[in-house]
């Protein structure tokens, strides 16, 4: 019996470093075939989990990314009108044939349904798509097959693991919610975070390291309009690394240009002034 | 602290505790029914379930609702597994929280029901698996009541986190109402419902009359925006909480919307009430209060209001004025004021708590001189009066 431990070790192969409680959720979606909804603050990597697994599982990721305005015929499928239209005038099709797979368009949920081996199909920021939408998907999230009139019911072929993200945008319906595993992914804390720079910056000075962490998690405590996220702590590591900075104590002035990888807005910029940066550094020192 | 069900000493194997765990869950609030059982089981089969810790990892996926689910899943477990929890005596956990949220000053006027109450829960079964059912069908009812009650009351009553919320929903549904505009003209759009017969025809023209390019329109959605004033001052304390959860469900319903708190000073509160933590929103509150229960200047604020934030106004825009009218500034300004929001908003809406009462009359001088400008000035005393304003505000 594959454990999801196992799970957690597949995952930090390809180098993305997730918690218990996580792998435990990816385990249990992939073991009963459910859809797993994650939330959590942006900039934890919960889209880059579905990346993550998609590697794990050696499968394609399909992905859809949700907006307000997102309906049926950019999500599922729609019919390529015009070239029915030249196939009529052309070939002289007959109608049966006008409404065949050959004129279907596939969107990325009927794409997802319609492969051969099990794909990973992302569904990004659900919270974005209007409740309609919604409720279309629930159709599709327990039975795995899409209705389309003209053609009858397509069954999935594979069952693709699904994995919703959600921001909090707005609520979710209990009926989604029900369908779904549930896993909120936090900000990792500083030993979770050190693993996550070692893993994606080997070449990273260990000092150097330890002072991004410490001081990302001290801004994380602050109250700022956008806490800096995981990627965003990446980013600024390689910008750190870039400028050939190694101990940041030695180059404040580095360090206060480089803020702008982690905190985007001017409220927060204006709330991190270079002596609260160095005091933060002269903590870790 | 959560509720516990005590194994029930006829409960065998790990099927029939697992239904206890479920109907432990949902007595603690979780939406979960039978079939969800029977995936703890299938999921406690995918992973080493001897182990406590893995076990709990697993039904925390299966079973946590939303990210406060989440949080508190660890005590539900640890309560119900490790019997670490309260015991509950007699009646359902339900049952409990209707009593705290309801003030003891109640308790004179509610005072047959109480005692019907107490008939019930002396009735209920102790912790028998079918009592059980019974016992939170009753207390279903008995909220039921209560909360029809609770419309009813003055709003200076109100103020446990029940009501809170609800008004807070009623404000969602409020401005949903007031948001939900839709042009009558039509308008040439990517991904419209009907097909631009038209534009179509026109462009086939140059495709030897084939409608090849579809065109479509849409009737464009107007959104009105929503601009709240609330009032804060000393005769507003009162009802301060309730019309601040109100103002942030108006705003929860578009991101342009905006609000503003007043008493001598104008504050703009809508980052604080856009927050999703409810608790460092209400920090953030509390660090803008300064001056709350002070004297009002209502024409001054809305002076101000119209100096710095007149640009935000235009003919879409709903302002919503709460307060009672009794101000220490000079009347006339408030006439002024208004009639300066006047010629660049929409409409202009004065929500006042004691209009409700019996023998109100508007003599206060700051609302003889607001009224010729207001499009609309009702009562906001209670829940239901303003659940009323949803047929009020659909005409405006």
């Amino acid at each position: 019996m594959s454990d999801y431990h196992d799970m957690q070790a597949r995952l930090a192969a390809t180098g993305y470093m997730a918690g218990e409680s996580l792998a435990m959720a990816l385990h249990l979606a992939i073991a009963l075939g459910r859809p797993l909804l994650l939330e959590g603050p942006a900039g934890v990597g919960k889209t880059e989990i579905a990346k993550a697994l998609a590697q794990v599982q050696d499968a394609r990721l399909i992905r859809l990314q949700c907006y307000e305005g997102l309906d049926a015929s950019h999500a599922i499928y729609e019919w390529n009108y015009q070239r029915q239209l030249l196939a009529i005038r052309a070939d002289g099709v007959r109608e049966e044939a006008l409404f065949s797979e050959k004129y279907l368009l596939r969107r990325p949920l009927l794409e997802a349904i319609s492969q051969e081996a099990p794909p990973v199909l992302l569904i990004d920021e659900i919270d974005r798509a209007d409740e309609e939408f919604e409720a279309y998907l629930l159709e599709i999230l327990s039975d795995f097959q899409i209705t389309i009139p003209e053609l009858g019911t397509i069954s999935a072929r594979a069952r693709p693991h699904v994995i919703l993200t959600a921001n909090g945008t707005r609520d979710l319906s209990d009926a989604l919610r029900r369908r779904c595993l549930y896993a909120y992914v936090d900000y990792p804390d500083k030993a979770a975070e050190l693993a996550i720079l070692k893993a994606r910056a080997p070449e990273l000075e260990p000092r150097l390291a330890a002072q991004i962490v410490t001081v990302v998690q001290a801004l994380r405590r602050e109250d700022l309009e956008k806490k800096p996220g995981v990627a965003e702590m990446l980013d600024w590591a390689a910008a750190l690394a870039g400028l050939g900075v190694n101990d940041m104590a030695q180059a404040p002035q580095a360090v206060q240009a480089t803020l702008v990888t982690l905190l985007k807005t001017a409220a927060d910029q204006g709330a991190a002034p270079p002596e609260v940066i160095a005091r933060l550094i002269g903590k870790v020192a | 602290m959560p509720a516990v069900t005590r194994f029930p000493a006829r409960a065998e194997g790990l099927a029939d505790r697992m239904a206890g765990f479920v109907a432990h869950l949902r007595m603690n609030g979780a939406k979960l029914g039978p079939a969800e059982a029977a995936d703890g089981l299938a999921a406690l089969a995918c992973v080493d379930a001897l182990d406590p810790a893995r076990a709990r990892l697993a039904l925390k996926a299966l079973y946590a609702p939303d990210a406060e689910g989440w949080d508190a899943f660890d005590d539900l477990f640890d309560a119900y597994w490790f019997n670490a929890g309260k015991q509950r005596a007699g009646s359902a956990s339900t049952h409990v929280k209707v009593q705290s949220a309801k003030p003891m000053l109640w308790k004179g006027h509610l005072g047959e029901e109480e005692g019907a109450e107490e008939a019930q829960s002396e009735a209920t079964p102790e912790a028998g698996g079918d009592g059980e059912e019974e016992a939170e069908g009753s207390d279903g009812r008995l909220i039921a009541t209560r909360s029809q009650n609770l419309r009813k009351r003055d709003l200076r009553e109100l103020m446990d986190e029940a009501s809170l919320r609800e008004a807070e929903a009623v404000a969602a549904r409020l401005a949903h109402v007031i948001r939900d505009r839709r042009s009558r003209r039509r308008k040439q759009a990517l991904r419209g419902r009907e097909l631009d017969l038209r534009r179509i025809q026109r462009a086939s023209l140059a495709r030897g009359g084939e409608p090849l390019d579809l065109f479509h329109r849409t009737r464009p959605e107007r959104p009105m925006r929503l601009v709240v004033l609330a009032d804060v001052s000393g005769s507003m304390t009162v009802y301060s909480r309730v019309f601040l959860a109100f103002s942030k469900g108006l705003m929860s319903a578009d991101t342009s919307a905006e609000a503003f708190l007043f008493h001598t000073r104008l504050m703009r509160v809508t980052p604080a009430l856009r927050d999703h933590d409810s608790l460092r929103a209400a920090g953030r509150l509390s660090l803008m209060a300064e001056g709350f229960g002070g004297g009002t200047d209502i024409g001054g604020a809305l002076t101000t209001f119209a100096d710095q934030y007149g640009q935000i106004l235009n003919r879409r825009t709903l302002v919503v004025v709460l307060s009672d009218g009794y101000c220490t500034g000079a009347a006339e300004n408030v006439g002024l004021g208004l009639a300066r929001i006047r010629r660049r908003a929409g409409r202009i809406v004065w929500l006042n708590p004691l209009k409700g009462w019996a023998n109100y009359a508007p003599v206060a001088a700051a609302i003889k001189a607001a009224a010729p400008h207001l499009d609309a000035h009702l009562p906001a005393n209670t829940l239901s009066a303003l659940a009323a304003l949803e047929g009020e505000f659909a005409k405006l």
